[in-house]
């Protein structure tokens, strides 16, 4: 079981987007989603398009991994569109379903949301698809650094996020065994009404919180002995570089900006 | 002052102002290059010594001097530089999301530059002979290997004594023959000083001197052979005594004279083998 664990979504490969710095990623993902909101023609929307497909294309994902960041969010999407349908009631009437006119404009508009959404959800699983964790805890202790001025604890909360991603699989080895243990002594957790399912994870939650507060504990204890003491004067062994591939992406991004306002309407 | 070694002055000890003392009046000295064996049941004051030598405590009362400084708020930072400790918990004291990160931790505690911390990673994960791990996560690692990782992490700081509290306690007798290897490999290849606070009479055996502690004194200090020798005062505080030592009372009771107070099974064979060509 544990071997086999890897955290969050990332699937591992050596392709262009995996070596982006991800602080690259983190920034090039913020700008994209607000020039999305940008496009309003076919062909600025087609642009962006081309951009996300062509990252995903180039990460070497398997697409079905990619789909299923999208499982969550197919609800979504199509109900903004079927909202945008039948609630726009703008243009020319393009058909009619039980006696409920369905403008052109709506049409229009539901594609377009929807596919606003398709493209910032398929940027934004990219990043996780192709991120260490703990790369995106580096990288966002890079990208907050300049928040440290107005006191605002950026490596305490690096090392936070950090700890929690160690001490997962941990936590999660140890939930089994509690629960493994509750049920030999009688505690069912598979059958019963929910409201008694609920109760049976009061007996998990309790002991897997007390061992928690347990581990915390020794865990600063044997950081304070091995010399910790907090962000000041310490150096960092994980290095953020800039490639010569980072600043392809700036260009192809600045490229897409500029492509972008000139397909605009 | 003689430097690289730990003194204990009238060290006195209490957690809180009405609480009983877990320390009284202890004094001692471990020198450079030596291992020492703290033993003695619960609550005798042994893992407390060990806070005290790294500066997570302080004493109320006595001095402890780290390599000729007093340890206080002021040095502490110093002194954990020269001490290194290894816990009890292999996963509670495993701070990197990999087995390199984990290594780099303290060094990178003590602000030291990149380059050189890329080097004792390997050098000391070498040491410990865990250098196909690097990139491995905690959880897919032993509780021997986690411990191993763990004295990798502090001899890449390279400390002048590693103090080892109950390290071996939670592991198999696999993991902890392992671990008992390794250090004692350790200890020959770098100038170190042992300080091993443990319930394992395989452990003891291995120092070269013995501190037993019981209510927080000194009950009794000299070579594993002169401890064990007097097993009347160890029982007499609930310590147990290793199988080979009551192996040999047995044997003394019945008759058989032997040359000394036999540590391993290997002694007691070859004293055997003496007295009975001698027969």
């Amino acid at each position: 079981m544990s071997s086999s664990m890897i955290i969050g979504q990332y699937i591992p490969a050596d392709s262009v987007i995996h070596r982006l710095d991800p602080r690259s990623k983190i920034a090039i993902i913020f700008f994209y989603v607000v020039i999305v909101f940008f496009a309003n023609s076919a062909m600025s929307y087609g642009v962006l398009a081309l951009f996300a497909v062509g990252s995903a294309f180039l990460s070497q994902v398997p697409f079905r991994y990619i789909l299923k960041g999208l499982k969550p969010v197919w609800f979504l999407i199509l109900f903004t569109f079927l909202l945008h349908l039948f609630v726009t009631r703008e243009g020319d009437v393009a058909f009619s379903i039980f006696g409920w006119d369905v403008y052109k404009e709506g049409l229009v508009q539901g594609g377009a949301i929807s596919l606003r959404f398709f493209l910032l959800i398929l940027v934004t699983s990219l990043l996780t698809l192709t991120t260490t964790p703990i790369e995106i805890t580096d990288a966002i202790e890079e990208l907050l650094g300049p928040l440290k001025k107005v006191k605002f604890p950026v490596h305490e909360l690096a090392l936070m996020m950090s700890i929690s991603l160690r001490f997962i699989p941990t936590l999660m080895q140890e939930t089994e065994k509690i629960s493994k243990a509750q049920a030999s002594r009688g505690v069912d957790f598979r059958t019963g009404a929910f409201k008694d399912r609920v109760k049976a994870v009061v007996p998990l939650l309790v002991p897997l919180f007390v061992s928690a507060f347990k581990r915390a504990e020794e865990l600063a204890m044997a950081m304070e002995a091995r010399g910790y003491q907090g962000g000041e004067g310490r150096t960092k062994l994980r290095e953020l570089q800039i490639t010569k591939i980072d600043v392809y992406l700036y260009i192809v991004f600045v490229l897409l900006v500029m492509a972008l306002f000139m397909t605009r309407n | 002052m003689e430097e690289r070694q730990v003194e204990f002055r009238n060290v006195s000890f209490r957690y809180q102002e009405d609480m009983p003392w877990v320390l009284k009046n202890v004094n001692f000295t471990i020198g450079p290059d030596e291992w020492v064996a703290i033993i003695g049941h619960n609550g005798s004051g042994k893992s407390t010594i060990a806070k005290l030598m790294n500066g997570l405590l302080f004493p109320q009362e006595g001095e402890v001097y780290v390599g000729g400084t007093k340890v206080n708020a002021d040095t502490v930072w110093d002194v954990r530089k020269q001490v290194g400790m290894v816990f009890q918990n292999p996963d509670n004291q495993f701070v990197g999301t990999t087995v390199r990160d984990d290594v780099a931790f303290g060094m990178e505690n003590h602000g030291m530059p990149r380059d050189l911390m890329v080097n004792r990673i390997q050098q000391s994960l070498k040491a410990v002979r865990m250098e196909k791990f690097e990139r491995h996560e905690p959880h897919r690692l032993s509780g021997g290997q986690k411990q191993r990782i763990a004295i990798a992490g502090v001899l890449a700081v390279s400390p002048e004594f590693i103090i080892l509290d109950e390290a071996t306690a939670m592991l198999d007798p696999k993991g902890r023959k392992e671990i008992m290897q390794t250090v004692s490999d350790v200890q020959q290849e770098r100038d170190l000083s042992l300080i091993t606070i443990t319930h394992d009479l395989q452990e003891v055996t291995m120092a070269s001197r013995v501190i037993v502690m019981n209510g927080g004194e000194i009950w009794m200090e000299g070579s594993p052979r002169d401890v064990f020798s007097k097993k009347d005062h160890l029982t007499e505080i609930g310590l147990d005594t290793p199988f080979v030592s009551k192996m040999a009372d047995h044997l003394k009771k019945e008759g058989v004279r032997l040359s000394r107070e036999p540590l391993n099974h290997q002694e007691l064979l070859e004293d055997l083998c003496i007295s009975r060509s001698t027969m």
